[in-house]
């Protein structure tokens, strides 16, 4: 790959705004879930005191939340467009971005406890490359944060606890229970991922992509659009609020996806996205030159 | 419900002070502040000692951000971390080392309520992820301890802080107020399931 140094800065660029800048569509959600609580309310205090610091991780250039999470990239190149080269100027990217502050020192070592000063180490950060019929590369990134993704539930159907059965229905238990689980412990008010079906991993990875989805979409499914709509309603009177101290909103959106299962298996997989929905994205050129914003 | 006027805390947090404040009720702390969470907490449980003295001190559940600038540290981001992991190492860490106040977020359980009630001890919820708001709480950087031992993220940060906002989750007579809202939304979930209207295509 020619042109590491365009590539590179493009993919600092994406990172820098993926940090301090939250995405317009869960902006418009917090301001529309801030009206709908009482006034002098805790819940109001919280979603106000969320949209001043997304107005001030912009206007002070620096990472809206202090756990600048785990970095998941998701690449669609042009086949068989070189991306090993495109790996490595990433790698770049995220240890310019760490030393820079835009990201924390983020990554231990599993085994000694060690932290690594640059983000980049064995399983860090995250890799998705997918090739697609046309000419321009789409990369788009998560940011995800550490007290979100331990609130993650992975369940396997039937579940007697939930008397929860192999349908729509028990699938729906579940996911009440991982909300109510949840309580405000993923930063809440968050965003649901789940995915039914699948095995134990690609369950996650689903289940994660779905936050790939703008706040307002549907799912093209209809009965799946039904029961996100349903869920959501339903999350609002746990009676949770933001951070688990009270009020309607838990959630800001929910989004299922599903996959296929082989017969003996029905998992349901729920991930959450905290408020600090870092997720962004961009079209860039096969030169590393970059074309718009995906959000 | 309206939110109280808030009530304020100053370091050092004497047993009168934190002693009067109630679950619910919103809190503005200034002085000083003492990070820790995972590595320090496990340090301390293994009966590690404190570089500082903590009788009537405050630790702050947050691994901030934060870049050197010349010869000084700058806070670029800093908020409360998820407190729960630090449940099982609390009681003692109060116990030993005379903590009155702990601040973090997220719901805790029994086991801090015993710990704030035998030690006097308040647990303070922040608001998390709110990284930028809650930096410009931090006037200064004061000292760093087991920077190089845990990394930057896990230390030891000596931060002064002015008007943080806080609501007190458990006050020092053990009531949490996280709990309650966690019962009722268990109650509702469950009634949820059995209302019998299920899901149907």
């Amino acid at each position: 790959m020619k042109n590491h140094v365009l590539w590179e800065s493009s993919l600092f660029e994406l990172i820098r705004r993926t940090s301090v800048d939250l995405p317009c569509d869960i902006e418009q959600g917090l301001r529309r879930a801030c009206k709908t609580e009482k006034k002098a309310s805790r819940a109001r205090w919280v979603l106000e005191t969320l949209l001043e610091n997304v107005q001030k991780a912009r206007d002070n250039d620096a990472p809206l939340c202090q756990d600048t999470g785990s970095l998941i990239f998701y690449f669609q190149v042009p086949v068989g467009f070189d991306t090993n080269a495109l790996a490595s100027a990433t790698r770049l990217a995220v240890a310019r971005a760490t030393r820079l502050g835009y990201l924390r020192q983020n990554t231990i070592d599993s085994v000694s406890g060690s932290a690594c000063a640059t983000n980049v180490a064995y399983g860090a950060p995250t890799f998705y490359f997918e090739q697609c019929a046309r000419g321009t590369v789409d990369v788009r990134l998560l940011m995800k944060g550490g007290g979100c993704e331990n609130v993650g539930k992975q369940y396997s159907l039937p579940d007697e606890s939930l008397g929860g059965g192999r349908d729509l229905e028990g699938v729906r238990r579940c996911v009440l229970d991982a909300v109510v689980s949840a309580q405000g412990n993923g930063c809440a008010p968050g965003i649901l991922g789940v995915c039914i079906g699948g095995d134990r991993a690609t369950g996650y990875e689903c289940s994660k992509s779905q936050f790939l989805r703008k706040l307002d979409d549907k799912s093209s499914v209809k009965i799946l659009a039904r029961l996100e709509d349903r869920l959501l309603k339903e999350s609002k009177v746990l009676e949770i609020g933001p951070m688990g101290l009270g009020g309607s909103t838990a959630l800001l959106g929910l989004k299922i996806g599903s996959m296929s299962r082989v017969p003996a298996s029905f998992f349901v997989t729920v991930s959450y996205m905290c408020w600090a929905f870092r997720r962004r994205g961009a079209v860039l050129t096969i030169r590393g030159g970059f074309k718009k914003w995906l959000y | 419900m309206a939110l109280l006027k808030p009530r304020r805390l100053e370091y050092p947090f004497t047993p009168e002070q934190v002693g009067s404040l109630r679950a619910g009720q919103f809190v503005l702390v200034s002085g000083l502040v003492y990070t820790a969470r995972d590595r320090i907490h496990k340090y301390f449980f293994d009966g590690g000692k404190s570089p500082v003295d903590l009788k009537n001190a405050a630790l702050y559940h947050c691994g901030p951000v934060v870049i050197r600038k010349d010869s000084d540290w700058v806070v670029r981001a800093a908020g409360p971390t998820t407190s729960i992991r630090e449940e099982p190492y609390l009681p003692r860490i109060v116990k030993d080392h005379g903590v009155r106040v702990i601040i973090g977020k997220g719901s805790m359980g029994k086991v801090t309520e015993g710990a704030c009630k035998a030690g006097g001890c308040v647990y303070l919820h922040a608001v998390g992820g709110a990284a930028q708001v809650l930096a410009e709480k931090v006037v200064s950087v004061k000292g760093l301890y087991f920077g190089e031992e845990f990394g930057l993220a896990e230390a030891m940060w000596v931060l002064e802080l002015k008007d943080f906002p806080a609501i007190v989750a458990i006050d020092s007579r053990g009531h949490n107020l996280l709990r309650r809202i966690k019962s009722a939304s268990l109650r509702m979930g469950r009634k949820l399931m059995k209302s019998f209207d299920p899901f149907i295509p």
